[in-house]
């Protein structure tokens, strides 16, 4: 990425290492593999993580992610290559000597410990003095706001007391970097997103550099500076959240996060836009789009392609739309109500259903679409991303 | 029908209750009342007896009889208090023995692979499948001045003359440890394969060493196991019988043997009982104890 003009990202605009040349990255993956027996579980693997970075590793169960964290952390070694902190190689040093702190899904809070006790651990193991081990602590249970809980167990804490512990137990060493291995998996919805917001905020104040593992992608997108899209071991694409949504470079990608259609087309024609193709193809109805790719792929003319288009971003209308492109006409066969958005599933063809989002701007009574009404979906000329098939 | 339900309940919660006073409290009464009698040459060989034909004189006339003359006695021979002395220290040193030797045999279970634990397990339960003391009588075949461990180790060229084990105090310790090391491992293996592999992991990315992870964290998690399999080996183990008659000598002295000779050799039934009052009263401080701490560990709720 060189220029701004394809970027999907406007919001964090202003900190973004990994477009600089110049800046060094904190973490370095160079040719990471690891193996069990003949299981591969990271193949060949390189990957830069600069410092402040909020990074986050999505990926089904299985992709490797939580490898990729342990590596980090020391808790298992590398079959080849090798992982750099700060430009020092800390591919054989044992964990507890690495600057890395982990946030455990299981909390692994130490049950014979209150909680000063168990947010104190590290400090105490570094040998520091009772005087200062107690200011941080106190520092620490100040941040997450356990000032009526210092001396109870972890047992007779609620599951967002023990997260918090958690917390500022692996903060406590002020690590250079901080892993958190699906910190918020144990709760529930309400307090997961709540939590997700401190995190970034405690992860901004602090000005450190957090990896966070997850497999739910809602979390990753809301939290993280960069997402690594992760399949089978290795990165599928490694990008900020609104590029991932907006212009993910691959159908499993696409597939991955949020909702999608996919709909064949064959290319007509191709035209160059600064670094990306726009390209003019025909639907097996004959229908006309438009599509772009992000960046120069090798799709040429009269090449087969997916149409990725995502629901929200097609309308649903009765009255047919103006114009004779981006248009499809089919009737609706089920609807997802969830409330603040409907979702249409209308068949278009025999075997193809696609899927478009209304917001229920009007209130459910007064719905002016139901099942088996003919419709059109009508999308933006820019709506479509055209991926290899 | 409400009332049927709760002497239904009576009766379920009751059970374990009449069983405690049939088959422990009123056995222990009648030891306790014969160790307040004295010994007589009569059938059975101790005074008073109940005669219900006296009526109340009767009655009176037995608890006048009564008195704590075989206690006083328990203090004065210093037999007693040795056989205790020695029964306390064979029974505290075997606990730690077993301890020693259990600790590392539970933590390698616990890490073995999950496949593998159900076999582990069943293999530390195998002897039980064969009678106690048969297993016992065994190791005088392997202990004995020409049995197999002598004949190995002057084979290997260790020792020029056979080593005396069998009759001495050590034949006492090995037997006692080897018996009761199930009793040590299980509740051990129990506690130890609870502990969460993340918590060590934890200790390690805090700073810990592998060696120092498990003093902070695995060792004090494996505490309620080390307890309750100090006290399964170490309350048998006090009152152990078979195995000093068997593999200890002549001066092996403990309480069981002692007991033993009072009831079968001397026939002194009262002395007996008193001996075996005052062990369970010795007993009773440990368990007591025991009661404390579990207790405390339910209400921290583990």
């Amino acid at each position: 990425m060189t220029t701004a003009a394809k970027s999907y990202d406007s919001v964090s605009s202003e900190f973004s290492p990994w477009t600089d040349s110049n800046a060094t990255p904190l973490i370095q993956f160079q040719n990471v593999t690891k193996r069990y027996g003949d299981f591969v579980a990271i193949d060949n693997l390189s990957l830069d993580i600069y410092e402040r970075e909020f990074f986050a590793l999505l990926g089904p169960s299985g992709c490797g992610k939580t490898t990729m964290m342990r590596l980090l952390a020391g808790f298992e070694g590398l079959t080849e290559g090798r992982i750099l902190l700060g430009g020092k190689d800390i591919s054989h040093i044992p964990p507890n000597q690495r600057p890395v702190n982990m946030m455990f899904q299981s909390y692994a809070l130490f049950p014979h410990m209150n909680v000063e006790q168990n947010i104190g651990f590290g400090l105490k193991q570094e040998g520091k003095s009772k005087a200062e081990i107690k200011d941080r602590v106190e520092e620490l249970i100040q941040l997450v706001q356990l000032q009526q809980f210092t001396k109870r167990k972890p047992e007779q804490l609620s599951g967002g007391q023990r997260q918090r512990v958690a917390l500022a137990r692996s903060l406590a060493k002020k690590p250079k970097l901080l892993l958190l291995d699906e910190p918020l998996g144990a709760l529930d919805k309400k307090l997961r997103e709540q939590t997700q917001f401190e995190l970034m905020n405690l992860q901004e104040q602090l000005g450190m550099t957090f990896m966070i593992v997850t497999h739910d992608q809602e979390e990753a997108m809301t939290v993280a500076s960069r997402i690594a899209v992760m399949s089978k071991g290795e990165l599928v694409q490694v990008d900020t959240p609104a590029q991932i949504y907006e212009a993910p470079k691959s159908r499993y990608v696409a597939d991955f996060i949020g909702n999608v259609n996919f709909i064949g087309a064959t290319v007509d024609s191709i035209a160059i836009n600064k670094d990306a193709q726009e390209i003019e193809a025909t639907l097996s109805n004959n229908t006309l789009v438009n599509a772009t790719t992000t960046e120069i792929t090798e799709i040429k003319q009269g090449d087969s392609i997916w149409l990725s288009l995502r629901p929200e971003k097609i309308a649903v209308d009765k009255a047919e739309p103006e114009g004779d492109r981006n248009k499809l006409k089919g009737t609706v066969i089920d609807i997802g109500y969830v409330g603040n958005v409907s979702t249409y599933h209308v068949q278009i063809a025999e075997d193809v259903i696609v899927k478009a989002q209304r917001v229920n701007r009007n209130r459910l009574r007064n719905r002016q679409i139901t099942w088996d009404d003919e419709v059109w979906l009508h999308w933006n000329e820019d709506a479509a991303l055209a991926l290899d098939k | 029908m409400g009332k049927k339900f709760s002497l239904g309940r009576l009766a379920f919660i009751g059970t374990p209750y009449f069983w405690l006073l049939i088959f422990f409290l009123f056995p222990f009464f009648i030891v306790f009342k014969i160790s307040l009698s004295d010994l007589a040459v009569a059938q059975p060989p101790y005074v008073p007896n109940f005669d219900f034909s006296e009526g109340w004189n009767g009655l009176l006339l037995f608890f006048s009889q009564l008195d704590i003359e075989n206690y006083t006695f328990l203090f004065e021979d210093s037999l007693y208090y040795k056989s205790y002395l020695s029964s306390l220290q064979i029974a505290l040193l075997s606990t730690l023995l077993t301890l020693l030797i259990g600790f590392p045999i539970a933590y390698a279970m616990s890490k073995a692979p999950k496949r593998f634990q159900a076999l582990l397990l069943m293999l530390i339960i195998l002897p039980f499948w064969t009678s106690f003391l048969i297993r016992v009588y065994a190791w005088i075949g392997i202990l004995k001045p020409e049995g197999f461990l002598n004949q190995a180790l002057l084979w290997l060229g260790i020792i020029d003359k056979p080593l005396i084990i069998l009759n001495t105090n050590i034949a006492v310790y090995i037997g006692i440890v080897y018996s009761y090391l199930p009793f040590m491992v299980l509740p051990l293996y129990a506690s130890l394969e609870r502990i969460d592999m993340s918590l060590i992991e934890a200790a390690r990315d805090l700073g810990c060493s592998a060696l120092k992870a498990f003093w902070v964290v695995t060792l004090p998690l494996a505490v309620p196991g080390i307890i309750a399999g100090c006290f399964l080996v170490f309350i048998p183990a006090i009152g152990e019988f078979v195995i000093p008659d068997v593999l200890g000598g002549s001066e092996t002295l403990m309480i069981g043997k002692t007991l033993w000779t009072e009831f079968f050799n001397n026939r002194d039934w009262p002395v007996a009982s008193a001996v075996a009052v005052i062990l369970l009263l010795l007993l009773l401080i440990p368990i007591l104890w025991f009661q404390k701490f579990q207790e405390k560990q339910m209400e921290a709720g583990t």
